[in-house]
């Protein structure tokens, strides 16, 4: 740890009693937080504990409903749109804001170069890219441009631009949830010469590990409170998941029936590689369902990519009701009775600007086909089944989708998906961004599925959600498998310990249970 | 339990007028009451027959352009592709001329020949822009510059006529009629309506409007992309070999000057018509609207004096922007209500 840590200094930048909502819906209670200059403040917590509100409202990108923050000792109101860079404090975002075609030098004094009389400075700009380079012990070209260089070099360029506007708190969303081990160390060693320097990091993260090597302070959030500030030094990875986590599982979720002993295996999975994932192996029983949990980037989605044919698998086998399936694109394995409903529901799942008919049958097209022309009226008639089957509620089924509410898109989407008939499907965060009251509906809907004998995968960044809902419990960690759990193993605690990488590995043979 | 937003289940619909649907046929209303109201000769029955005659060509291609334009893509090689096709018909059944004599199955062999072009043609550029992953506006750009060297090179730089045996048996497709209707609108008649129904009866259109308005979601659909795209592309073509068909008849030639600026106007059909440019949105009737506000244009400069002729592109590219500004304002409208 640096030395510049010790509670004396005062802060640089505090925020005091700070709550935001958005419209109705509050994210986060009066949230105390400070950094003082030569510290590392880790901010941790799950997924919407509010982590990326609290940075942004340090940064001015947000503006807090209420509260104060205090910059050098001063009462401040933070200029939005990244304006606060101009005063010391710079975000790096998780997605590198670079223009690609940009070179090195061009990018860092974006938006402030050198000029004299209207004409670029750019011996000049080089120059002094150069010199801060230097003093980084990076070894980059100013002249390279953006797009030939790794994400760690990118990342460089992003905190040389961060030194050259003098910065004095630099704040990073998951600086490291994309760097290679060795990418890392380099990383840490930059952000250990910054402190030296007395230049404040706050820096969220997931990788516990990472956490204690690095940050001086570590403060937890969860639901949008603010659970504590603590030094590392008071800390292990465990106290931390078990700050995390620690709600009670509330009637939200349906009882679990657990598939017979003997029932078919409707999907089996071995040794399955695609691009970010590799050794992925399972089986899935019918009446089953199998939680898939797993930070974001730990490669959830993508097995469920490689296994319906919507990106290449690389090597292993996928096994459909004793069949080996070899599915090279979506409307094959939809042929074959599995489903996969995206997570992204506006990129991915509907057609915003369409009406709900033509939406809950875009997959399922062929069936309301009758001579080769499109039959309306079964059109409808599905539209009305869906609607009472899963509670879709719209004024007129001609409203765009874009219009309904997240919770209405969601159930749209399911039914969409349901209208294939599949007897496996696989639901990719089926609760993402809507109100508790649709979830537990969704959680009922998932229920009954399964009791009714399909067998379900759900991927999901809420622990909660997986925990309450599934017999047993994949954790993937970095495109891998860190662990299978089952019965009363599935807890938050164990689930962050292996998705965190405390745990490794379960035993072999429960992965094919 | 719920605690959703409150949407009523489902309110009565009420009567709406939808000005984007309404709007390219009131400004063809207006055009037609402006152009009888400056010369009344612009309704004789042989000025209606003209008119019509004359939008066919840009008509029967903007249709194929609306499947193209509605699954996101653009292509701008048609009006090279007319000439170029052109051309090939009057070589091909020049040569039969030469072989065997002028007869009906000389056309019949001209005409074949054009279909397999057009198809062929489509079928290139789609699949340069689907397989090869090439921007289809960089694929047709090509393209329309390879069709116009061609039938340059092919005419020695001059015009190529049609044998005189051969073009007297042809002759009927362009200048007979049926039912008082000439064989050019009849043609454009059945295209149209196969578009509209293709557009909106099959899954064909669906797809089209599935693509252009989101590939992803497309994707994540089990519809095959690219196939469909591929397809819009080869029905650009056929209609390019339709109304070439018709095309070759009215002059009995084809030079470097044969349908010049064709791509713009059909693609200007299609805006006027309602169909969005981005994709995801495509409809027929409009674009045979639009194909007839564009003819009309023309039609009652050359009637009437207060414009010049001469500025009847002028007059056609001020109708187009002041379409897709229209259209773009209603757009935006839209989503601001949205959110």
């Amino acid at each position: 740890m640096s030395e510049g840590a010790g509670a004396a200094v005062p802060p640089i930048l505090s925020a005091h009693r700070i709550s935001k909502s958005f419209g109705e819906i509050p994210v986060l209670f009066s949230i105390d937080f400070d950094i003082r200059p030569g510290e590392v403040h880790a901010i941790i917590g799950e997924n919407g504990a509010g982590k990326s509100t609290l940075i942004k409202i340090l940064s001015g990108l947000e503006q807090p409903t209420s509260g104060t923050i205090t910059y050098q000792g001063q009462q401040v109101t933070l200029p939005p749109n990244g304006e606060a860079a101009a005063l010391g404090i710079v975000v790096i975002h998780q997605e590198l804001l670079l223009a690609e075609h940009l070179t090195v030098a061009d990018s860092i004094f974006l938006g402030r170069e050198m000029q004299s009389g209207g004409f670029l400075k750019l011996r000049k700009m080089r120059a002094a890219a150069r010199t801060i380079l230097d003093t980084l012990h990076v070894n980059l070209d100013p002249d390279a441009r953006i797009n030939t260089l790794s994400v760690a070099d990118k990342q460089m360029v992003e905190i040389a631009k961060a030194i050259s506007q003098d910065a004095r708190v630099i704040i990073m969303d998951e600086p490291t949830a994309v760097l290679s081990v060795a990418e890392t160390r380099t990383f840490f060693e930059q952000i250990r010469r910054l402190t030296a320097q007395g230049v404040a990091i706050v820096f969220i993260s997931h990788k516990l590990d990472e956490i204690m090597e690095l940050a001086d302070r570590v403060t937890v959030l969860r639901d949008g409170q603010l659970i504590a500030t603590v030094g590392t030094e008071n800390l292990t990875p465990d106290s931390i998941a078990q700050m995390m986590v620690g709600r009670e599982l509330s009637n939200l979720y349906p009882p679990k029936h657990e598939p017979d002993v003997d029932s078919e295996v409707m999907l089996s999975v071995r040794d399955l590689s695609a691009p970010g994932i590799s050794g992925i192996s399972f089986d899935l029983k019918r009446g089953e369902i199998l939680g898939f949990a797993g930070l974001i980037g730990s490669g959830r989605t993508a097995v469920a990519e490689a296994i319906v044919g919507l990106t290449k698998k690389t090597s292993g086998s996928v096994t459909l009701k004793g069949q080996t399936s070899d599915f090279t694109d979506v409307s094959k394995s939809v042929a074959a009775g599995l489903a996969y409903m995206t997570k992204d529901r506006k990129g991915r799942g509907l057609l915003l600007n369409a009406g709900l008919t033509p939406n809950l049958t875009l997959l399922t097209l062929n069936k309301h086909l009758k001579n080769g022309f499109l039959d309306g009226s079964s059109e409808t008639k599905a539209l009305e089944r869906a609607v009472r089957r899963f509670d879709i509620r719209a004024r007129d089924p001609s409203v765009p989708v874009g219009k309904l509410s997240g919770g209405n898109q969601q159930k749209l989407m399911l039914g969409k998906t349901m209208e294939s008939e599949p007897d496996i499907v696989i639901m990719d965060e089926p609760t993402r961004g809507i109100d508790v009251g649709t979830k537990q509906q969704i959680y009922h809907i998932i229920a009954a599925l399964a009791a009714e004998g399909k067998a379900i995968i759900v991927i999901s960044s809420e622990m909660q959600e997986v925990i309450g809902l599934s017999h047993r419990v994949v954790v993937m960690r970095q495109g891998r498998m860190a662990g299978m759990l089952e019965g009363a193993e599935i807890t938050e605690a164990e689930i962050m310990r292996y998705a965190a990488g405390i745990k490794q590995g379960g035993e072999d043979d429960r992965l094919s249970a | 339990m719920t605690v959703s937003v409150p949407e009523a289940h489902k309110a009565p619909k009420g009567f709406r007028i939808d000005l984007k649907t309404a709007g390219p046929l009131l400004a063809l209303v207006l055009l037609i009451i402006l152009g009888y109201s400056l010369n009344p000769a612009f309704l004789n029955e042989g000025n209606v027959t003209n008119l019509l005659t004359r939008s066919a060509f840009i008509g029967i291609i903007a249709v194929g352009a609306t499947f193209v334009i509605t699954a996101g893509g653009i292509d701008l090689s048609v009006g090279s592709m007319a000439a170029f096709i052109a051309g090939m018909m009057i070589l091909i059944m020049n040569a039969a001329v030469d072989s065997w004599g002028a007869s009906l199955a000389t056309v019949l062999l001209g005409i074949g020949c054009s279909l397999i072009l057009g198809i062929g043609a489509g079928f290139i550029n789609g699949f340069l822009t689907t397989k090869a992953k090439i921007e289809a506006f960089i694929v047709t750009l090509g393209t329309m510059g390879i069709y116009r060297s061609l039938i340059t090179y092919f005419a020695d730089g001059g015009t190529l006529s049609l044998n005189n045996g051969a073009r007297e048996i042809y002759r009927p497709v362009y200048y007979d009629s049926f039912l008082r209707i000439p064989y050019p609108v009849w043609v454009f008649i059945i295209v149209a309506v196969i578009g509209w129904i293709l557009m909106n009866r099959t899954a064909f259109g669906r797809y089209c409007m599935a693509i252009g308005s989101n590939e992803q979601v497309a994707r994540y659909s089990a519809i095959k992309v690219d196939r469909i795209r591929t397809w819009t592309y080869v029905l650009q073509g056929l209609c390019v070999s339709l109304a070439t068909i018709i095309y070759v008849p009215r002059l009995g030639s084809a030079s470097s000057a044969t349908g010049v600026l064709w791509e713009l106007e059909a693609i200007a059909a299609v805006i006027i018509g309602g169909t969005v440019l981005k994709g995801g949105f495509g409809r027929i009737g409009g674009t045979v609207i639009g194909a007839l506000i564009l003819t009309a244009i023309g039609n009652i400069l050359n009637l009437t004096d207060i414009i010049s002729n001469y500025l009847n592109g002028a007059v056609q590219g001020i109708i187009i922007v002041a379409a897709v500004y229209l259209q773009r304002g209603s757009l935006t409208s839209k989503r601001k209500k949205a959110e």
